[in-house]
């Protein structure tokens, strides 16, 4: 043998690698298949050279060596494995069309499922028994009818296309639907289970989804009658045909039954479809997961409604409470309010009691100190001055002044004393800038 | 010491023995196999013979009896040999003489005698009859008494057919060296070419014969060839093309003589009709159209007629696909892909048809190589396959005792424990950062086996690592980007399998496996190869060395078996 020849790199020896003498053993090789090589060729000659060694091998050997052999070839026929119907078995070739083809060939339990290679073990076996030469040996009638129906269900059976065909109209691959009473009665999943497996053979999409058990998730389930809805059939019905007559025939005639089987096609795919529909509306309707999911779907929106309206019971009374502490607040504020305002209404008018009463009080000492006349009775007009002058002061100062200038006037009988506290009066005023230079002139 | 016996008086010769054909090739001095012709110029000579007032006519001659004297002609008899009445398919025989129980095997009655009665003679007795035919026709050829053969046999001949085929043989004065299977016959034909490469690779032979087809998926690891798979199908064959044209020339006929009948429901008639139908059909592997003529086919009437391939594989195609299908069957049975198929080899003779090549080739990636006259100008004879392989093996063991020969051919020699997985190196590729597997020596290689490998290191040379893995094939499929829908966008509910109808693609790559080893080798020179060399024991003990090509020293490593042999299905 060349070498083999490898062009992509090796990997760089990774930092820190260590084996002894460079090595690592690590794992060991998969056990290995005993296969038998061929005798044959110029290469066997060497190895059978160097595997003998110039030993002889026995019989033993043999039976030794050949035991663990991986097998590679297929046995052979074997028994038919169905009881043969004597029935079947008087059948008219002719008849072809009503055979059951899968009976003929003795596969009936595996029918659409049966695999190519089934059905040619199976036919062979079943030329092995019936070939016409067969029966003539046994002394029986050179009888070759069963023997062309089962070359007619081969025929049928080992074209992809004719076997769909017949597989469209396979009736005894149907499962009819359980009522409503058995379905209630019975298992829904296993009853319907079987029905959707045996439809299933139709589908151009596979695999099929499976209507599953009362575990199924919601999706699973939705799936699966979304699936059954959308349904993509490949049945077709030509196998029913009538049979067209012979080109050479009357042409008329021969397209009026190609017409008619048209037809007869179109209508029984119709049908179908409207049967599948309803097998599917029924299934559903008996579902009791689809009823679960909708009273867990209920039970979902009516806690979702009730927990809304707890909210909003919540949200009402709360904005009640809110209201309700703001009036109060309010209401405190406004008695508050009023309170305060009959107090700063009776200052007030103690203010204004006390001014009236202060006011006489100057007034009474402008008396008291003979109008600032300084001997003898005040002429009248010197009292008019005086009086102009106190009153213009009293205008000109506040409540507080006015107050703190009859305190510092009470008891003061002596005249020149008073007039000084006017004076000092005046004297601050106009240095406030209340009263000008020259005003209470009596003062002056 | 008899002559056959005696290796140094042999005269040996290749046979392949069909239902439909037989052949006899011989090896020449510089060791080229040569088909031989008979007396009449047939390489392929029709595996009949038929008696005409006691006298024996063979081959070609026999099968133009099929026509005035079919009850005394025997034909496609070879599946019945060694086999008991109850379990063989009489179908062929149905336009000869048929077969009929005898004690616990299988007879013909003809009358192969000048007396006007019929004798029973059993399949063993018209197989010496044939096989002796054969070595006559050998034997003038080259001008030597022929005594021995190499003989094919299908992979699911029995040892009781076998048994009964040696005996026969025996009697024909032909002493059989040794059985081999025709499909490893025909890989044999191709390796013993001087100009073929020998190469580890997976080889498909699909014999599509006269009477059945056979399909057998073979790996061949340093020329030695292990059968992984096999399949038979009875119903696939060449009488089936011929069947196709029979029925249309039949309709034709009708179609123009409205008074001749149906020339299927008259025996003579069919035969006639078979016949000239295998003609057209061997015609059309060639040309592109073909004359249909015979005299006097039904109701005395002459029909002569054209047919052009295209209409004939057209009215033949679903045969051609079941056998495609067939091929196909094969490969997963020896749970491989197409993808692991390097070639087929097309075998038999309707191997010839065109229409057969390219429905096969149609089955498999380009990658894989059809070899059929109509697909490669280099094919061999897809007819002479078998013949050509067994006389090369003749040359090759005729100087063997037969004792010898029997135990070379021993199952102590020939059951060989074969590796379940690949075996190889991890290397660097661009992206992939857990390195990518290469294989050195593949799965299904018969051990003991060594295997050399020349590996590139990094650019810069240094130190490299070596990790020895087990790999997995793998078949990549890469699903074709969904097509860009049309802009519009209410097409939301297009049923979205559409693009099931655009081809996926599908590569072989490997996946890493149990990691078996780790080297080092240290200080490589810039642009150093890396060899490594790979032993591995029937024991599956494993013995390995790396070395620098052209550089000093190396590193050596050794790997025990798997601890116990008794849970294999680990
Ligand atoms: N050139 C050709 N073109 C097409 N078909 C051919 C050609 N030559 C032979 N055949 C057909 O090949 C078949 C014979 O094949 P082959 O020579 O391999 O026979 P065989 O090995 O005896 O087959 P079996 O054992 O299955 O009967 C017949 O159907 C014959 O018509």
């Amino acid at each position: 043998m060349a070498s083999v020849q490898v062009s992509l790199p090796l990997p760089v020896l990774p930092e820190g690698w260590a084996g002894e003498k460079d090595f690592k053993a690590i794992g060991h090789l998969s056990h290995a298949t005993d296969r038998n090589i061929e005798p044959v060729g110029p290469h066997f000659l060497a190895h059978a050279r160097r595997k003998r060694h110039k030993r002889t091998f026995s019989e033993d050997d043999r039976i030794q060596a050949q035991s663990n052999v991986k097998k590679v070839e297929d046995d052979d026929a074997g028994e038919i494995s169905e009881p043969e119907d004597p029935l079947m078995l008087q059948r008219e070739a002719k008849d072809w069309k009503n055979q059951d083809h899968y009976a003929v060939l003795g596969i009936t339990k595996y029918r659409w499922r049966a695999t190519e290679d089934q059905i040619k073990k199976a036919h062979r076996k079943k030329v092995l028994k019936h070939h016409p030469d067969k029966k003539a040996a046994a002394g029986q009638a050179q009888d070759d009818q069963f023997f062309k129906c089962i070359q007619k269900a081969t025929e049928v059976l080992s074209d992809p296309v004719r076997r769909r065909q017949y597989d469209s109209v396979d009736e005894a691959a149907d499962v009819e639907p359980p009522t409503k009473k058995e379905t209630q009665k019975g298992n829904f999943y296993k009853l319907w289970g079987r029905v959707f497996e045996a439809e299933g053979r139709f589908s151009k999409t596979q695999p099929v989804p499976k209507l599953g058990n009362e575990k199924s998730t919601k999706e699973d389930v939705e799936h699966f009658y979304n699936f059954w809805y959308n349904f993509d059939s490949w049945r077709t019905f030509e196998y029913l045909d009538e049979d067209v007559p012979d080109d050479n025939e009357n042409r008329d005639q021969k397209r009026h039954v190609e017409r008619k089987n048209q037809n007869a096609r179109r209508k029984k795919k119709t049908e179908d479809t409207a049967r599948l529909r309803k097998l599917v509306d029924d299934a559903l309707a008996l579902d009791e997961r689809i009823k679960q999911f909708r009273q867990a779907e209920n039970a979902q929106k009516n806690k979702r409604r009730l927990e809304k309206e707890a909210e909003q019971k919540r949200l009402a009374e709360e904005a009640a409470k809110q209201k309700e502490l703001e009036a109060k607040a309010k209401a405190e504020q406004e008695a508050a309010d009023k309170a305060n305002r009959e107090v700063a209404k009776k200052a007030k008018e103690a203010a204004k009691n006390a001014a009236k009463k202060n006011k006489r009080v100057v007034r009474g000492a402008v008396k008291d100190a003979n109008y600032f006349h300084s001997g003898g009775d005040a002429p009248a007009s010197q009292i008019d001055a005086a009086l102009n002058d106190v009153d213009h002061i009293i205008l000109k100062i506040d409540n507080e002044e006015l107050a703190a200038l009859t305190a510092k006037l009470s008891g003061k009988k002596n005249g020149g004393e008073i007039t000084q506290v006017f004076k000092d009066e005046v004297q601050r005023l106009v240095e406030a800038g209340k009263l000008k230079e020259g005003e209470a002139k009596s003062l002056a | 010491m008899s002559p056959e016996k005696d290796p140094a008086q042999r005269v040996a010769i290749g046979i392949s023995f069909g239902n439909s054909y037989s052949s006899i090739a011989f090896t020449t001095g510089e060791g080229k196999a040569e088909v031989i012709a008979n007396e009449d110029g047939d390489r392929q000579i029709p595996s009949i013979l038929s008696y005409v007032e006691g006298e024996e006519l063979h081959g070609g001659q026999a099968k133009a009896q099929l026509v005035r004297n079919a009850t005394n002609t025997v034909a496609y008899f070879r599946d019945f040999l060694g086999k008991e009445f109850k379990s063989i398919d009489p179908s062929p025989c149905h336009q000869s003489a048929h077969p009929v129980q005898h004690d616990s095997t299988v007879a013909f009655n003809i009358r192969d005698t000048p007396e006007e009665k019929e004798n029973a003679v059993t399949v063993a007795d018209i197989t010496t009859r044939h096989l002796k035919r054969l070595r006559i026709s050998a034997s003038d050829y080259l001008g030597k008494h022929v005594n021995s053969a190499v003989i094919t046999v299908p992979t699911n001949f029995s040892d009781a057919q076998k048994d009964a085929l040696n005996k026969a043989a025996k009697a024909a004065g032909i002493e059989v060296l040794q059985f081999i299977s025709e499909p490893v016959a025909a890989v044999l034909a191709y390796d013993a070419r001087p100009d073929a490469k020998q190469a580890d690779k997976i080889v498909v032979v699909a014999d599509l014969g006269g009477t059945r087809s056979d399909v057998a998926v073979i790996a061949s690891r340093g020329g030695i060839y292990t059968v992984l798979a096999t399949i038979h199908d009875y119903e696939v064959s060449g009488f089936q093309l011929d069947q196709v044209l029979m029925d249309h020339f039949s309709k034709e006929f009708m179609k123009k003589h409205k008074t001749g009948g149906d020339p299927r429901e008259n025996d003579r008639s069919l035969a006639k009709l078979k016949l000239e139908c295998e003609a057209v059909k061997k015609a059309l592997s060639i040309g592109s159209s073909a004359n249909f003529s015979v005299e006097s086919l039904a109701g005395g009437l002459d029909f002569t007629a054209t047919i052009n391939r295209s209409r004939y594989e057209l009215l033949a195609s679903k045969h051609f696909a079941a056998f495609a299908r067939l091929v196909t069957h094969a490969v997963e049975k020896a749970q491989l892909d197409p993808l692991d198929i390097s070639e087929v080899i097309l075998a038999g003779g309707n191997s010839h048809t065109p229409k057969t090549a390219s429905a096969v080739q149609n089955a498999f990636p380009e990658s894989t190589k059809v070899l059929a006259p109509s697909t490669s100008t280099t094919a061999i004879n897809p007819n002479e396959l078998s013949v050509r392989g067994a006389a090369i093996q003749a040359s090759l063991i005729q100087e063997f005792e037969l004792e010898d020969i029997e135990q070379s051919t021993h199952p102590m020699v020939t059951v060989t424990p074969h590796l379940s997985h690949a075996v190889g190196v991890l290397c660097i590729s661009g992206d992939e950062s857990t390195g990518v597997f290469h294989a050195i020596v593949d799965a299904e290689t018969p051990l003991p086996v060594r295997r050399t490998a020349l590996i590139a290191t990094p650019r810069e040379g240094g130190d490299v690592l070596i990790k020895l893995c087990e790999g997995a094939r793998h078949i990549k499929v890469t699903k074709p980007e969904p097509k860009a829908k049309q802009a519009k966008d209410d097409s939301d509910d297009d049923s979205d399998d559409e693009s099931d109808d655009e081809e996926e693609l599908r590569e072989k790559t490997w996946k890493v496996g149990k990691v078996l080893s780790e080297a080092a080798l240290r200080g490589l020179k810039k642009g150093a190869k890396v060899e490594v060399q790979i032993n591995i024991g029937a024991d599956l003990n494993v013995n390995c060395i790396f070395r620098e090509v052209g550089g000093k020293g190396g590193v050596r490593g050794l790997l025990s078996g798997p601890k116990s042999q008794q849970n294999g299905s680990a």
